[in-house]
């Protein structure tokens, strides 16, 4: 879903990738969102070297560029893991136990939210509201969403990518 | 081979989250493996999420639903005969007899889960375009008219009356005025908006274009958090379908009026809810919010005069339009007209969607549609109105759900979302967490949000861990008062309801001895 690439051997710096990337979203009003989404989707996080390409064609300084990138939670400023994993922290899933499954989520993991294992398999992540709040608490594996989540199941996830 | 029976299996969210896609390819293994022909419709959903996936079989007394299934339930399913609808513990009886479903008032979600998302027949056969065909034959000041008669406000959580704001948009000069769809949908609990767009999308298609035809905008935004993609898809795919239709474009349907509009995509940001920060996000800048005046009506997108709208305001249009501004204000009670989608979440055993009229009492919602908790305990607190609502006690649940009886108990309804909580709750986390979220989401440009913020979560610390707890609660109530008045938008401004409320009813929770 936020990250279609996040294996850390894709996410080398390829100027022209990125020009492609950038240069589809040129004449578009306020196209500097979507141009960072397109880069986001592209490297799996926003290469330094973008701002530079960004500030040229959106006409604006490199401050501004960071200062627009580093707002928004989905924008990377580091290659994430091979594996990404989001838990909802927000109200109804803390109603339905979220805090436990995070605990047991960062003790499996060895992390805590925002952080990536050392061998680069797992990053975890904080995500506040998946929209699915019927069916709490909420995660996401790799994009996939999954509804009723428990530390049973999330242990049977975690069994199939482990293997 | 035996006769073709049809099958419907949502592609939602929710009924993905819990195994949809699989579900489906398992049924059509086993009924390859009987020899047994079937055609599966993915249709939006119903809003019964407790009941995902939920499967629903054609047969002639109507469609006969199946909830909760699991691949492993598939071949039992079927030795019970269930294309036939055949007994089976997982059978909920006729669809539109389940009680869930059948109390509800359903006005603006009346298509969701009956009909193809994607299919713009099914759409026109329930009664789709049939708004936007007479708004083409009036002028825009009699729409505004008829939205302004029909007493609707804004669902997104403001309660502003939307025949105002167009009103003010209709009048206002500029040279290209637009319309903005407030599709992001991030207050915990809520999901009505996921749910309309990923079951009904032409609906809010509609709606956008009958709001370009009101004020003379030609040009629309659907602003969509980015932990939406199914709707993104959805959505696009409607749009392509629309414009390939005429319903779309410089000459709609050979009226010789435009409106074409565009998917923007959000990234993570809460405070891009707020309407003034979410233009400045379609710009392409940092979510800041804007000061107003001057209003997004006169000066918005771009700097000019701009609808700003929550999805399901502008999908409730069509159906006003389509049977009139009287047949919607006929719901209702005082000045809250009309429908509204309540979200059922968090510790209940029935969460979903409940679209009724206003004046349903809270009590009804959780206790008689909800089922109370999920873990079958008793109820110990409510939010309602996302992260920025009040914590209600079992207490308050006699409240009406109406906008003027929620302000008045210091609450608010908000964008409709229904968290319950059971006795494991801990209020003083609660309210700390209320705290954190406004630190994580806050934009910055104001000080009692984003330095209050931080120091609340602190002082709430020190009250769980004992310390001085008196003197930080009374320090606590004054930087609420300060974040009350000093903040620029709800964010800082309203993070002071879930906490007091909290402090209010729940005061053990809170070390004061």
């Amino acid at each position: 879903m936020l990250n279609d690439k996040t294996h850390l051997e894709k996410a080398e710096w390829d100027e022209t990738e990125a020009r492609q990337v950038i240069e589809q979203f040129t004449g578009l009003k306020g196209g500097l969102m979507e141009a960072l989404h397109g880069l986001q989707h592209a490297f799996g996080f926003i290469p330094k070297p973008s701002y530079d390409l960004l500030a040229d064609v959106f006409n604006l300084s490199k401050a501004e560029i960071y200062g627009v990138k580093s707002f928004y939670h989905d924008f990377k400023s580091e290659p994430q893991g091979h594996h990404v994993i989001q838990i909802c922290q927000a109200e109804s899933c803390q109603a339905r136990g979220s805090r436990a499954l995070t605990r047991h989520v960062q003790e499996l993991l060895g992390i805590k939210l925002g952080q990536t294992t050392h061998d680069g398999h797992f990053t975890l992540e904080a995500v506040y509201c998946l929209g699915n709040c019927a069916v709490s608490p909420n995660i996401t594996f790799d994009g996939k969403l999954h509804g009723r989540m428990s530390e049973d199941n999330f242990d049977g996830l975690l069994k199939k990518v482990a293997l | 081979m035996s006769d073709l029976v049809t099958l419907y299996v949502p592609l939602e969210t929710t009924a993905l989250s819990l195994g949809a896609d699989e579900l489906v390819i398992a049924i059509c293994q086993e009924a390859a493996r009987r020899g047994q022909d079937v055609e599966i419709i993915r249709n939006g959903s119903w809003g019964m999420s407790w009941l995902e996936p939920l499967v629903e079989v054609e047969t002639d007394k109507g469609r006969i639903a199946y909830g909760n299934v699991t691949v492993e339930d598939v071949p039992g399913l079927f030795a019970a005969g269930f294309l036939t609808g055949g007994d089976h513990a997982l059978c909920q009886g006729l669809t539109a007899d389940i009680s869930y479903l059948k109390t509800q008032d359903r006005l603006t979600f009346a298509r969701c889960g009956l009909i193809d998302a994607l299919s713009l027949d099914d759409y026109q056969l329930n009664g789709g375009f049939l708004g936007l065909k007479k708004a083409l034959e009036m002028t825009p000041e009699q729409i505004v008219d008829q939205v302004t008669k029909s007493g609707l406000r804004g669902r997104g959580g403001a309660a502003f009356p939307t025949g105002i704001k167009w009103n003010t948009v209709l009048g206002a000069e500029g040279e290209q005025k637009y319309i903005c769809c407030n599709a992001d949908e991030g207050d915990s609990g809520t999901f009505a908006d996921r749910i309309l767009m990923e079951s009904d999308p032409y609906c809010l298609i509609e709606g956008m274009i009958i709001a370009g035809l009101a004020v003379g905008a030609t040009e629309g935004y659907i602003y969509l958090r980015s932990e939406y993609p199914l709707c993104k898809e959805i959505l696009g795919e409607a749009l392509i379908n629309a414009r390939a239709d005429g319903w779309l474009g410089r000459d709609i349907r050979g009226s010789g009026k435009a409106f074409d509009l565009q998917i923007r995509m959000g990234a993570g940001s809460y405070v891009c809810g707020e309407e003034t920060a979410m233009l400045d996000s379609l710009e392409g800048k940092r979510g800041m919010v804007r000061a107003k005046p001057p209003l997004p009506a006169i000066h918005g997108l771009f700097g000019q005069p701009t609808v700003v709208n929550n999805v399901l305001s502008l999908a409730s249009v069509p159906i006003i339009m389509a049977r009139g501004a009287k047949f919607y204000q006929d719901f209702g009670l005082g000045r809250s007209r009309g429908t509204i989608a309540f979200q059922l979440a968090g510790n209940i055993a029935r969460g979903g969607l409940v679209e009724k009229a206003f004046g349903i009492d809270l009590r009804e919602l959780v206790e008689d549609y909800g089922g109370g908790t999920y873990t079958n305990t008793a109820i110990k607190a409510v939010q309602v109105g996302g992260p920025l609502g009040a914590y209600l006690s079992a207490d308050d649940l006699d409240l009406p759900m109406d906008y003027e009886a929620f302000s008045q108990a210091g609450a608010v309804l908000g964008h409709g979302g229904i968290v319950v909580f059971d006795g494991s709750a801990d209020m003083a986390e609660q309210a700390k967490f209320a705290f954190d979220f406004c630190a994580v989401e806050s934009c910055g440009k104001c000080t009692p949000c984003r330095i209050g913020s931080v120091r609340g979560s602190e002082l709430i610390a020190k009250i769980q861990a004992g310390e001085n707890s008196q003197q930080n609660l009374d320090m606590v109530r004054d930087l609420c008062d300060v974040m009350e008045a000093g903040s620029l938008c709800a964010m800082g401004g309203m993070t002071p309801i879930p906490v007091l409320s909290a402090i209010k009813n729940w005061p053990k929770d809170f070390k004061t001895e």
